[in-house]
């Protein structure tokens, strides 16, 4: 099982934090890989927050692609971010890890966000599909004010070996998950976290109901609803399509990934439409176990459960600096000085939300709002 | 010697022909009379033969020959009363000795064709082998990576929807104040849903059953929705429902069918007004997977007082249904004219879907119900599905089994997105081996959202004594041993509608516990898994391939 570690703070923080968290859970990932979505980039990124970071990894060939694909359609190089990576035994490093920064094409500058989330998507599949048999450009992200790094091997020497440690690289969001490797072949686009326009999650356990998920999720032609190397994009996805396309309020999502049972919905006062919800949305249900970490394009960050197995999971920390954690040394690492009465273990009915620059964290609970 | 003429059998058949060969013992039978008088196709009868017998009586051995007349229970080789292996006869003798046996080497298909007619039965489709169901296993097993659940202890719900269900984009909702709210400016038609359990009793009429049988099942379903809290659904078959039932709050465990003869419909709409509920949904019959393209037909011997009345037809009459509704000329025609109709008869309250045979043509039915807004959910009834009556040769070589039939149909909804707006229901055979679970479950995940069972709860709740081997299926004779398929008073009166409810419970409550001992190691409890198409594999590479799941070997 996966180890996660997210903080979520109103100050920029270096995510060495979330990896030292990591390796505080230390049995429970295998080095076999480590996941990072930064969000609300601090440093060289913080006066570039309105253009797009395209984050991933190519070869020599790969990059010379990419570059003809993006002069192509007209997007400019305006800043490039590439770790000062160190040799560490065990990893092998691979050509150009970069986190990129463009300005939109002419035509694109001052159309809707809607619109440059649309280009930014198509661009991304396509530098996707461009590199994929030969894996020599591997994109993991393209969005304004969003950085991904993933590489395979234990995440502290990944840190060291990516620089991280010495790095100005900071952000206020910071998703971070050591991987447990449950195939044997290893690849980056089943790594964790997911991102998909604004929205980020990580899960740790297996998704028993992936298939029937899956199949839902791709029939929706939603451009972008793709992949799926992972069982867990799939908990991307629903969150993307309940508060985005549908345009419900976050706490629903735990409504359709865990659905209540109808005498129990009987009870709220949004039962009508919670019915519809649960029959129209019937395939989106989770199994479990999983425990799901995530964020909303305005930084909102949370954490759910599903409904019966439950995977390892505990919130806490102070006004201005919070961690979503899958054990609680990592909370220690993260937050010691905090009050521990208060941190919260999400149960079964229950969404943890913490609002942007961890204002403020609420529970919310489907049974009783 | 005899003469030539007295030995010229040629024009008889044997009893080696048939498919049934009555095994009598002499020495066990005490001549009481019972299996004579209780077999339905008078099949056997008391005989007078002239028997050779050794007898010595003296102290000393001295055998000499005598002959004497003895009565005997004989077999006959009259193909009209064919022994049809049903076993009423053993059942009733005192001492084990009268029981029929099968035999393989029969040349039945051959002559039962008499007068021109060609052979009619009741039951299903003469073949033993294991469906493709039966062909199907879980082999997703939760292990350590995902903890298995427990059956006993964890909650499961097992329900599915019957009705349109729309898709999320079209849900008439808005968000008011961080809250979903129903906004009923929207003017969104939203088609009425159920909440059923996933496995129904399919159509089956009055006039098919007999009364007692009828009511068994009536009772039984009452009982688990109203005692042990299971939404189980029936639905009426062709030919109405007693007024006492329509009338009354149980009606909304039931499902009325319209069949092409429309018969009890008339009945049925006149009590409308009267109904203190809406019924659960209204099923539109188009086909039948015992016998596709055929329609149904209730025998004049079964039409008596009550059917004459539930039907509102004339007794002793033969009621044939056309094989289509014969006012409707296209599916167009068909299908959206007939289901809004009965959607105005109820206000739109009621769900209302059609039914056909298992068809390479299903798919076509099914994208045009999808494009219908009002199409509740469609029911396919595979080859493997019972009647009560039907041509042989329907039953044994038409239809389309219903496993790859309803698969293509789910995958086909799955690729425009619409696998959980038109719920698929699957009949035609569940449970044929007697594995009703492990069937059931292996259809929700090849993606239908409901099973429905005729023949597998005749045979559990009435001891139904129909099989492949062509045991008894003499359902369309009025004949039936069991009372379960006759009208004859002096037959079903053999049938106690309670215990036939009874069994019913029984049935439901087992299935119930045996679907979440499937489920719960495959870790699904939330929702049926409708689709978990990785969850089954076949054993045998084509089926595998066919139906898009794994092969184990
Ligand atoms: S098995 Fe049935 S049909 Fe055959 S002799 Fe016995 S009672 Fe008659
Ligand atoms: S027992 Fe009755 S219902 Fe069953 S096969 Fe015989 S006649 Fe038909």
């Amino acid at each position: 099982m996966c180890r996660l570690a997210a903080i979520t703070s109103g100050e920029y923080f270096s995510p060495m934090e979330n990896i030292i968290a990591l390796e505080t859970m230390k049995e429970g990932h295998d080095g076999s890989g480590m996941g990072l979505i930064l969000k609300g980039l601090g440093g060289e990124f913080e006066e570039l927050k309105d253009y797009p970071v395209l984050s991933g990894i190519c070869s020599e060939d790969g990059m010379k692609t990419l570059d003809g694909y993006m002069n192509r359609i007209g997007f400019r190089l305006k800043y490039t971010w590439t770790p000062k990576t160190r040799t560490v035994r065990g990893i092998e490093s691979r050509d150009h890890y970069f986190a990129r920064v463009y300005d939109y094409p002419d035509m694109h500058r001052d159309k809707p966000l809607e619109e440059k989330e649309m280009l930014l998507l198509k661009t991304r599949l396509a530098l996707r599909s461009l590199g994929e048999e030969d894996e020599s450009i591997i994109i993991f992200a393209f969005y304004p004010d969003i950085l991904a790094l993933k590489e395979v091997g234990d995440p502290l020497q990944l840190g060291e070996f990516l620089g991280l440690d010495r790095s100005s690289l900071k952000a206020k969001i910071v998703l971070a998950q050591g991987r447990q490797n449950t195939n044997y072949a290893i690849n980056l686009y089943a790594c964790h976290p997911f991102f998909i326009k604004g929205y980020g999650t990580m899960t740790n356990g297996e998704n028993t109901a992936f298939i029937p998920i899956r199949e839902f999720l791709s029939g929706r032609n939603i451009p972008g609803y793709i992949g799926y190397n992972s069982d867990s994009e799939v908990f991307c996805h629903i969150l993307h399509y309940t508060c985005r396309q549908l345009g419900y309020p976050l706490h629903y999502y735990k409504d359709v990934i865990t659905p209540l049972k109808q005498d129990e919905i009987d009870a709220r006062p949004d039962r009508e439409a919670a019915s519809y919800l649960k029959r129209s949305l019937r395939p989106l249900c989770i199994d479990g176990p999983n425990c799901v970490i995530g964020f909303t394009p305005d930084g909102t960050c949370f954490m759910v459960q599903d409904a019966k197995k439950l995977r390892p999971g505990v919130v806490g920390g102070v006004k201005g600096k919070f961690a979503l954690m899958s054990e609680e040394c990592g909370l220690d690492s993260v937050v010691p000085g905090r009050d521990k009465t208060t941190d919260v273990f999400p149960m079964k009915f229950d969404m943890v939300i913490i609002k942007p620059d961890a204002e403020e964290v609420l529970v919310w609970n489907q049974l009783h709002g | 010697m005899e003469p030539a003429a007295r030995l010229d059998n040629n024009h008889e058949l044997a009893v080696k022909d048939f498919p049934y060969i009555v095994r009598w013992r002499d020495d066990r039978c005490k001549r009481c009379g019972r299996c004579t008088a209780v077999c339905p196709m008078y099949a056997i009868e008391p005989a007078v033969i002239v028997q050779r017998a050794l007898k010595s009586e003296g102290t000393m051995p001295e055998p000499q020959a005598v002959r004497r007349v003895i009565t005997i229970v004989k077999q006959t080789t009259d193909i009209s009363r064919y022994c049809t292996g049903c076993a009423t006869c053993t059942l009733v003798c005192p001492n084990e000795a009268i029981e029929p046996e099968y035999n393989p080497a029969h040349k039945f298909n051959f002559h039962k064709n008499r007068g021109g007619h060609p052979y009619r039965r009741g039951g299903r489709r003469n073949d033993p082998a294991p469906s493709t169901l039966d062909r199907l296993r879980f082999s997703r097993i939760s292990m350590l990576t995902d903890p298995a659940l427990d059956a006993g202890r964890h909650e499961f719900r097992i329900r599915t929807y019957l009705g349109r269900i729309l898709p999320a984009e079209e849900l008439p909702v808005r968000v008011v104040n961080n809250r979903l709210e129903v906004n009923r400016k929207a003017g969104t038609f939203v088609p009425p849903v159920r909440e059923i359990y996933p496995i129904m009793i399919g159509s089956m009429s009055i006039g098919a059953l007999s009364p007692y049988m009828w009511e068994g099942l009536a009772m039984g379903i009452t009982y688990l929705n109203e005692v042990e809290g299971m939404p189980v659904v029936m639905c009426s078959g062709e030919g109405g429902m007693p007024q006492r039932l329509l009338r009354s709050r149980f009606i909304k465990y039931f499902i009325p069918q319209i069949a092409s003869g429309y018969f009890g419909w008339d009945e049925i709409v006149r009590a409308i007004p009267h109904m203190i509920e809406d019924p659960c949904a209204i099923e539109i019959k188009y086909g039948q997977g015992a016998k596709p393209g055929d329609g149904g037909l209730l025998m004049a011997h079964k039409v008596l007082k009550l059917i004459s009345e539930i039907r509102g037809v004339p007794m002793g009459v033969d009621l044939p249904s056309p094989p289509t509704h014969q006012t409707k000329y296209s599916i167009e025609e068909a299908v959206a004219k007939m289901i809004q109709s009965m959607y105005m008869a109820w206000g739109f309250r009621v769900p209302v879907y059609p039914k056909i045979s298992g068809t390479h043509t299903a798919k076509a039915v099914l994208n045009n119900l999808v494009r219908n807004p009002y199409a509740a959910a469609l029911s396919i009834d595979g080859d493997d599905g019972g009647t009560g009556a039907a041509y042989n040769v329907s039953m044994d070589s038409m239809g389309h089994p219903i496993a790859s039939n309803i698969r293509e149909c789910y995958l086909d909804l799955a690729a425009q997105g619409k696998q959980n707006e038109l719920p698929l229901i699957a009949a035609g055979g569940v449970g044929k081996k007697g594995n009703l679970a492990a069937n059931a479950a292996a259809l929700f995940m090849l993606g239908a959202s409901c099973v429905s069972i005729g023949k597998y709860i005749m045979q559990a709740a009435a001891g139904c004594f129909g099989d492949e081997y062509n045991r008894c299926n003499v359902c369309n004779l009025g004949k039936c041993p069991r009372g379960i398929t006759t009208q004859d008073p002096r037959l079903y009166r053999r049938l106690d509608p309670d215990r036939v409810a009874e069994r019913v419970v029984e049935v439901f409550k087992s299935v119930d516990t045996e679907l979440k001992k499937i489920f719960a190691p495959m870790g699904r409890s939330t929702e049926l898994p409708i689709g978990m198409s990785d969850g089954i594999s076949a054993d045998d590479p084509a089926v595998a391939e066919r139906l898009k799941i794994k092969y184990n070997c």
